[in-house]
């Protein structure tokens, strides 16, 4: 066979394969495309959209456009020129006349505390529009606080499109008059603390579901298929009831009339009943139970996978049952722990319901706080930045997890 | 059987009236009285569910007898827990620890009975030359082909020099010609070591090569316990017979019997005389064994000592160094025999023959 017919063959093969190739691809994108646009439309855009929010700052270029404009080449040192001023006053004129000076006091009113009366009476009194060249005048005549820069700079901040406010505001930072990064006021600050106290449920939720679930998962995977199954359905009982059910049950059993106080009461063993609910004790408890199968399903799936006869030759090699489960078993059922621990963790950090039935005043987590911003003061801003930032710390732990976990893989590897 | 004197004096271990029940309906292992000499290769051999991996095990502490007492020298060890036993083990799928290196793998042994790193790195290092695999000390089990597995395994296994090596099938899961040079090599390993080696295998072939001796397994009983040679040549009963090598069988009634020898009426007609190895009184039912290679297709006369039978000439299958004649006769439809390379010329299927063996070489056991 020649070379030239060899080329000449070799064309169309790869054609047809490409074909081959082409129609199999096509079937396939078919198959995932429900779920590629069943994510794109309740996870992509919404998560997207939740994001644009923390950042989006719409409100006073949309209300006081003029303004936003005059005060684009403001210092910020001085007072603003008298362009602004006036502009200021037929942004306020044209607003009061659209009924949406209330949007952007909203909006002005989370930089200064007191906005809302100064923009809302400013635009009720200004009847008239002031004559060029006194606006400046009038406008401190009508409210002072336009004399003070402070006032403007809140404007020049607000401008849009964009904003670090409500990120900065998540993380108890805020920007002072000049525009340098600064601790919010402490009386304000909240968030770190929320985040701090979020994630130390997490983490305590998560070391008492690795410590009751992974003597449970061990059990399942070794004892005859039998027992495990009926085990199993215990484990799996929990997902069959709803969460308010399960929680509710928590409150029935923990309470000061509850059937634990009665139990103890009624044996003598305290006089008065123990406060084990509304308090971190409830909180632990209850979410402890909602989130203990989702580490034992994962360590059991690990551990079901690691042969008895590893532990038979640790025996046979000497080693005693203590060291052979630290040194065979135990780093075997790593896989299993980190993905138990990364699982429990990231929805123990994003709970709400349960924390807010059987957690006091002071336990209450970080979603608690998203919800009360979006529904009780519609402060989407600040609840959008509360979630983006509750989303970067997960996003960060799945990555370090992800790292540690390639790493156990390939140390070792292929490197002789 | 073998044992005597050597046994009593030189036995690593014993197995005394050992009995083992898992439900506590049907005995695994029956009735097992077995001596370990020291230093010797002993085969378990046996089908599955002979009882041959439940007596290891019991050997090896994980499982425990529900009657009798196993001695390893003088100390019995029934109750003792396995990591005090001191006794290597190489398993069927090797267990080698994924999670850590080959040479971590070797070193356990030593680490968890706390020998100093100076003598675990040179420990090591030699039972890694010794199985020729230093080169892939800081790789993972995954990534070792089956018999550098098999063989990292038997270094972990003999590393910490224990007196009593027990291999559970531990080439089953290699290929034909891999796993005949492992047989080598753990008989070198074994008569360069002088360890004592239980190995356990279904493989009779495996057993022959290797063992010094072999215990046949059937229905948690030792069937017998004997050299390679003197098991095939001289099987006490039908099962070994016909579990080790190939054995053509022939159902009869003893007649008479004497001087070792007896008269057996064949019961498809006809009558022979083989030597009584395994039989009742006259009248009592007897199987014969004879094997391929001890019977002779005779064209004339022959030794009138001989026995003879008519046969037909069915199939001739041609094996390079012998052919095999697959032949009909009274009694039995698929009797045996090896041809020397070259002594079929001239025959043809269909053909009626005479086979012929000698009595000694015609041994008869107990009924199938």
């Amino acid at each position: 066979m020649t070379a030239a017919f060899a080329d000449g063959a070799e064309m169309p093969l790869k054609r047809r394969l490409r074909r081959a190739e082409r129609a199999r691809q096509l079937r396939a994108l078919g198959l995932v495309l429900p779920l590629f646009l069943f994510l794109v439309f309740t996870f992509v855009i919404p998560i997207g959209g939740m994001i644009w929010r923390s950042v989006e700052d719409w409100e006073v270029p949309q209300v006081l456009p003029h303004t936003v404009a005059a005060l684009a080449d403001w210092n910020g040192q001085d007072l603003p020129s008298e362009t602004a001023f006036a502009a200021l006053a037929g942004d306020l004129q044209a607003a009061r006349a659209a009924g949406t000076v209330a949007v952007a006091a909203k909006r002005l009113n989370y930089i200064i505390n007191g906005y809302r009366t100064i923009l809302t009476s400013t635009a009720r009194n200004l009847k008239t529009a002031p004559e060029p060249g006194t606006a400046k005048a009038t406008l401190i005549g009508l409210n002072p606080a336009w004399g003070d820069r402070a006032t403007w700079a809140a404007i020049k901040r607000a401008s849009g499109p964009v904003t670090d406010y409500y990120l900065l505001g998540a993380v108890d930072l805020t920007r002072d008059v000049n525009g340098s990064i600064v601790a919010t006021p402490p009386d304000q600050a909240i968030y770190r603390d929320v985040f701090g106290r979020t994630f130390a449920i997490g983490f305590g939720v998560t070391a008492l579901c690795l410590v009751l679930g992974f003597p449970v998962a061990y059990l399942l995977a070794n004892l005859p298929v039998a027992q495990s199954n009926l085990l199993m359905i215990f484990v799996l009982l929990p997902f069959w009831t709803s969460l308010l059910v399960r929680t509710c049950a928590w409150i029935v059993i923990l309470q000061g009339e509850g059937i634990v106080n009665g139990a103890l009461q009624w044996m003598g063993v305290i006089d008065e009943p123990l406060r084990l609910i509304y308090n971190r004790f409830g909180v632990y408890m209850a979410m402890t139970h909602v989130l203990l199968p989702f580490m034992i399903l994962p360590l059991y799936s690990v551990m079901r996978s690691i042969s008895p006869a590893y532990m038979r030759a640790a025996a046979s090699l000497g080693a005693p049952p203590a060291t052979a489960f630290l040194r065979i078993y135990l780093p075997q059922t790593i896989p299993g722990i980190g993905a138990g621990c990364l699982l429990v963790f990231i929805l123990a950090i994003g709970y709400y319901i349960t924390p807010a039935l059987v957690g006091g005043a002071g336990d209450q987590m970080i979603s608690a706080f998203i919800a009360f911003y979006t529904t009780e003061t519609v402060n989407w801003g600040l609840a959008s930045a509360l979630g983006a930032v509750l989303l970067l710390s997960t996003l960060l732990l799945a990555v370090v997890y992800g790292k540690l976990a390639l790493g156990r893989q390939t140390t070792g590897g292929l490197k002789n | 059987m073998d044992g005597g004197m050597m046994a009593t004096t030189q036995a690593l271990v014993r197995f005394v009236g050992v009995q083992k029940t898992y439900d506590g309906e049907h005995l695994v292992v029956k009735s097992l009285d077995l001596d370990i000499r020291k230093g010797e290769f002993l085969t378990l051999l046996g089908p599955s569910g002979s009882g041959k991996t439940t007596t290891l095990m019991m050997l090896a502490g994980f499982e425990v007898p529900t009657h009798g007492e196993i001695f390893l020298g003088d100390r019995p060890i029934k109750n003792m827990p396995p990591h005090k036993r001191d006794i290597g083990m190489v398993f069927q799928n090797y267990a080698l620890f994924p999670h850590l290196t080959i040479e971590e793998n070797v070193a356990f042994p030593l680490t968890v009975r706390g020998v100093s790193k100076a003598e675990v790195k040179e420990r090591v290092t030699a039972a890694l030359q010794m199985i020729k695999l230093e080169h892939v000390a800081n790789r993972h089990p995954g990534q070792l082909s089956g018999g550098q597995q098999q063989r990292v395994a038997l270094a972990r296994a003999l590393v910490f020099k224990p007196a009593l090596v027990l291999m559970d099938e531990p080439l089953g899961a290699l290929d034909k010609r891999l796993r005949e040079h492992m047989q080598l090599e753990i008989k070198r390993l074994h008569e360069t070591m002088g360890i004592t080696v239980v190995y356990v295998t279904h493989d009779q072939g495996e057993a022959l090569t290797m063992s010094d001796r072999i215990a046949v397994f059937n229905d948690g009983i030792v069937q017998q316990i004997d050299r390679p040679d003197a098991l095939y040549e001289r099987p006490v009963n039908s099962f070994v017979a016909n579990f080790i090598g190939e054995s053509n069988v022939l159902a009869g009634t003893v007649e008479n019997i004497e001087q070792g020898f007896c008269r057996v009426a064949l019961a498809a007609g006809g009558a022979v005389t083989a030597t009584a190895v395994n039989v009742g009184g006259v009248g009592s039912r007897t199987s014969l064994s004879v094997r391929p290679e001890r019977v002779a297709l005779l064209t004339g006369e022959g030794d009138a000592s001989l026995n003879r039978l008519p046969a037909t000439l069915k199939d001739l299958i041609y094996l390079g160094d012998h052919t095999l004649a697959v032949l009909a006769t009274p009694g039995n439809t698929d009797f045996m025999v090896k041809l020397p390379a070259g002594a079929h010329a001239g025959l043809t299927q269909g053909q009626a023959v005479t086979i012929a063996f000698r009595p000694e070489d015609c041994r008869a056991l107990d009924p199938v």
